[in-house]
Formats: C-alpha cells, structure tokens, sequence
C-alpha cells in the first residue's frame, strides 16, 4: 500500500539523484571525453585537479563572489528586514521586495548588463554627468566579481529579508515591551535582543544562502562567460566548460565531488558556529 | 497585546495575525523613524528602478538608443521591439527596427516555458503529496532510512547529478524534447518532498480516523479527504515549484537548445550571442526581458500575499 504512494518519488530519486550520484563518483576514476567508454584511471583525476592552478584560481573567484555576496546580503537584509520589523506590516512593500527574486537570473542580467554598460548605460551616463569616467563594470578584471556578486545581492536581498522578517515575527512581544521599560534605544535592542533571538533562523538562511551563492552560473554565463581573461570563471562554470567544451567528464564529475565535500564541510562549521540548533526562544 | 503598558481608555482591536509594530510612539514621526522610512522608501526604488528602465528601453525605438540613453522615458516611445521580437513581423521589417533578422519568436518561447513550468509545477507536487504523506502517516520498513537518504539529496549542488543526468538523457534520445527536459524534476525534488511531509505531519489525524472508521481506504482517504484539505500547502508548493522552473537556465540550456523547445531563459542567452554588431540589440533584448518577467509579475500581483506569507514557513523549517 505505502509502495503506491511513495513509487513515484522513489522512483525519480532512484533515476536521477541515486543513479547519477554513483556514476558520477565513478566518472571522477575514470578518464572519460562523453565520446568513448569511461576508462579507469584511479585518483589521476583528483590528483590533476589538486594540481590545477585553473581549478584553484576558480575557488579563489568563486570565494570572493560568495564572501561579496552573501555578506552584503545578509547585512542589507538584517537592516531591511529590522526596519519593516519594527515600522510597517505592509503586505505591498514585502511582494514588491520579494520580485526581483521571481525573475529569471537571466533576466537580472540582461538588465543590470545593459543599466551598467560602459558605452550607452544608465548608471554610467549618471557617472559621467558627474565628470568622473565611464567605468567598465563587466570589463575590467577587478570589477567583474564585485559586480555580479552586488546584481545578485540584488536579486536576493529581498528574498532574504523576508525569512528573517519571518524570523523576528517568533520573537515575543513582551521582551520588546520588556526591554522599551527599560529604556533601551533601537539599536540596543536589536543588537542585545532581535540578533540573539533570531540566531537560528539567522544559521539556517546563512546555510541556504552560502549553498545557492557556490552555484552561481547564470549571471556569469549570461554576462562576462568567466571573463575577462578568467577573472569571473567560478568552479561552475569552470565545471560546465570541461564537460560541455572540452568534453572532459572524468575532470568535471571529480570537481563537483569537490565542491560537494567543500560545501558539505562549510555548512558544518558554520552550523557549529552558530550552534544552530540551540534556540534561546524557550 | 498586553494591556501594561497601554493607556487606559484605548480600545484596541484584537490584533491581525501578524502584531502591529510595537513602542508607544505610536504614529509619531521621530528622526529614528523619519531615516528608516527613508531607508525603506530608497529599497523599493532600488528594488523598481531596473525594471523601470527594462520598461522603457523595450518602448524605444532602436535608433534613438543613443540619443534617450540618459532620458528617463523614450522621446518617441513604440510597441515596435514587442512586435519583432514576439515574430509578427517579417525578417525585412525587423532589420529596419534594428534586429538581426535572424527567426525570434518570443511567442513561442514563453509558451515552451509555459508548458516547461506547468508540467514539473503539477506533476511534481501531485507525486511529492503522494510521497509526503507517506513518510507522514504509513508505516513501512525502513521508512526513516529512506526519508533521510531522499532528504540528504537536498545537500547536493545540482551540477554534481546534472553531468550524468544530461549523458542519460541523451542515452534515452530525449535530447531536445520536452520530457527530456522536465524528466529530473517531474516526480520529486527533495525540497518538495520535505516541505509536504512537515505539513502533514502537522494536520490533525481526527479526520482521516473518522473516514478510516467509515471504511474508506488509504488511496481513498488520500484523495478525498487529505488533498482537498491541503489545497493551501499545495498551491504554495506549486507556486514556488513553478517559479523556480520559470527561472531555470543551465539544464534547458543542454536539453533544450533546439528552437522548437526552446524556454524564455535559454532564448534571452541565445538572442544576445545572436546580437548583429558589437553592440548587442538592446531595445529587443529589453522586450524579450520584459516578456520574461511578465508571467511572474502577474502572478505576485495576484498570488503575492500567499507568496509573501508562505516563506514564513518554506525557508525555515
């Protein structure tokens, strides 16, 4: 009886999350080019990779984009989500927040490339009205990851907001009663009650955030393809481009091993961190 | 509320779900509250400008790109972009509009999304109700094991199953068609699975124990008793499921390169690769945007506060 109702998921997970998890794992021990059979080579595919500056130049862009990204979104969020906490319960303000995240990424791209274009875009033209100089925002190296990690800051932060708006709205009333008796000003009371208060959802969102944020691929692929001159080749699109150009599926399944391990890794530590499980919410 | 701190005579009504704002202060406009109004006001510009500018770029013609790209609305605003990049006009018309005259077909394109959406929206919350209660309220051998195996995959970045699923679906032929495309989401994801089997496992048993009595049998029960009372949890679920297809690029992409297949997101990177001279076509790309966002504006303005109000549980638990 319980197999009706469970076939049909247990059948897709079977197909396409079991299956594809081992075979993936075998291709990383195999020298594998999507034309001929795989072919068994051991560890050479992770000792290459361990190797590969490429590789780790893909981790460092990709760690900064993460550090960017998720750092100013979860600040940006903390503050947006604070304020409406504290001010509004407007169900107008929180969907119009929330649509940049309904968009396709693509569709953010699309547009931040052409509001950020050097030559005809809008921000640009505002910068140049002030007699400063065009900036290439997706052209020069040093700006590419800075500014597709602030396009999905944009993308996210209301999103974001929203589930600590969520969050705060579980933290009692009366401490906050408790706490205007005593005479405490804004900020004391979100930094000595709404931040402590709100630590597990705080982890739990950081998690989710930090796991989407190691994925970025769209953006990239949309706007700079990893360029210029691989400034913004993160381990996505690095993985993309040896299984889908150079056709390398051995060397591509033992990087995605790898960012399954590293992501596996963080998420642990910060959820020690942040002791996530322990609510103080009695 | 409680009643400590308020004055006396106040008759307050009993306060909507989500509690009014606190502090005494009331509606007074203080500095402290005059710069986070501020702050709020400036994040909802920031938030609408770019589609704003999305807007009125698809309304300006192609030639007078140079000459508005400082003006804050088109000096000779067109339906024209629409028009070409939707297909209803010909190859020659096109390339006088500014086009590459290169087939666009955006009608097309978000119908193939349409159908894309539609199928993995229904199918995989149909599927993940069915397993959700499952894991809910049967019991069956190595039931936690199982949950816990399914729920693990939540962990796992897609790129990691994504290399062998595109091999097996080109294996199977199914390259370029539409069940090849929506086959790895259209029976479960783990997030779907997991977010159906938290809801039923916190609706009261009294109704299925009350049907059960009168004979009905599982099957039975499932679908005339739990599916009309999850009506709630399930139009959130397909909503998000929805969106997050509308939103997919890099599996379409693989799958879905051929025209006939082709979905919004895959068609907005091909257009601008297609871009006849160094400088991308951006009138038609801003109306090909604005067609991609669309769709999900309508349905935040329609659906929104059931949106909004589902991520009070989606994200968190």
């Amino acid at each position: 009886m319980a197999l009706f109702f469970i076939a049909p998921v247990l059948i897709g997970f079977g197909i396409f999350y079991l299956y594809p998890a081992i075979r993936g794992f075998w291709w990383s021990l195999t020298d594998y080019s999507l034309l001929a059979e795989p072919e068994f080579i051991g560890l050479e595919n992770y000792a290459n990779v361990l190797q590969d500056p490429e590789f780790w130049n893909s981790m460092a862009v990709t760690f900064a984009y993460v550090l960017i990204n998720v750092g100013s979104q979860t600040i940006i969020a903390l503050v947006l989500a604070a304020l409406m906490h504290r001010l509004t319960r407007s169900v107008v303000l929180r969907t119009t927040l929330l649509l940049p995240w309904l968009v396709p990424n693509v569709t953010v791209a699309l547009i931040w490339l052409w509001l950020l274009d050097t030559n005809l875009g809008f921000i640009n033209k505002v910068i140049e009205s002030m007699g400063l100089d065009a900036v290439g925002f997706f052209t020069n190296p040093s700006f590419t990851i800075p500014t597709i990690s602030l396009i999905n800051t944009w993308a996210y932060v209301g999103y974001t907001a929203l589930l600590f708006y969520a969050g705060m709205l579980q933290i009692p009333q009366d401490t906050y009663e408790a706490a205007a008796i005593d005479g405490a000003g804004e900020f004391r009371t979100f930094f000595r009650i709404t931040l402590p208060l709100l630590r597990p959802i705080l982890a739990l969102v950081l998690v989710v955030s930090l796991i989407g944020s190691f994925q970025i691929f769209d953006t990239i692929a949309v706007t700079t393809k990893g360029g210029p001159v691989n400034a913004s080749r993160v381990i996505y699109y690095y993985i993309y481009q040896q299984a889908f150009t150079y056709f390398d599926m051995g060397y591509a399944a033992t990087m995605a091993i790898l960012l399954v391990l590293i992501l596996g890794v963080l998420t642990f530590i910060q959820l020690r961190l942040l002791r996530a499980s322990e609510s103080q919410i009695a | 509320m409680t009643t400590t701190a308020l004055p006396p005579v106040q008759l307050e009504p009993a306060p909507a779900e989500p509690p009014r704002p606190p502090r005494g202060s009331g509606r007074r406009l203080t500095p402290a509250r005059l710069i986070g109004w501020t702050i709020l006001v400036f994040a909802l510009v920031a938030t609408l400008f770019p589609f704003y500018w999305m807007v009125k770029s698809a309304l300006t013609p192609a030639a007078d790109i140079i000459g508005d790209a400082g003006n804050l609305w088109p000096t000779n605003p067109t339906m024209v972009n629409f028009a070409r990049v939707l297909g209803l006009l010909s190859a020659e018309e096109t390339r006088a509009a500014g086009g590459s005259g290169a087939s666009i077909n955006f009608a097309l394109y978000v119908w193939n999304s349409i159908v894309y959406c539609a199928l993995i929206g229904f199918f995989q919350t149909l599927f993940c109700a069915m397993g959700g209660y499952a894991f809910a309220r049967l019991r069956f051998r190595g039931r936690e094991f199982l949950f816990g195996l399914l729920i693990a995959a939540l962990m796992v970045p897609g790129i990691f199953t994504l290399l062998p699923n595109f091999v097996l679906v080109r294996d199977l032929g199914l390259l370029n068609t539409v069940w090849g495309m929506v086959a790895p989401s259209l029976l479960m994801t783990p997030f779907a699975l997991f977010f159906l089997r938290q809801f039923f496992l916190n609706i009261p048993r009294d109704v299925e124990e009350a049907a059960m009595i009168d004979g009905a049998g599982k099957i039975r029960i499932f679908w005339r008793v739990v599916l009309p009372m999850s009506q709630g949890p399930l139009i959130t679920i397909g909503l998000i499921t929805v969106v997050w297809a509308w939103k997919d690029y890099l599996w379409p992409l693989l799958i879905g390169r051929d025209e006939s297949v082709r979905t919004v997101t895959v068609a907005l990177g091909v257009y601008l690769q297609q871009s006849p001279n160094t400088q991308p076509d951006w009138t038609g790309l801003m109306a090909a945007s604005t067609l991609s966002v669309i769709p999900v504006a309508l349905l935040l303005v329609f659906l929104g506060r059931r949106i909004v109000e589902s991520l009070n549980f989606t994200g968190i638990k």
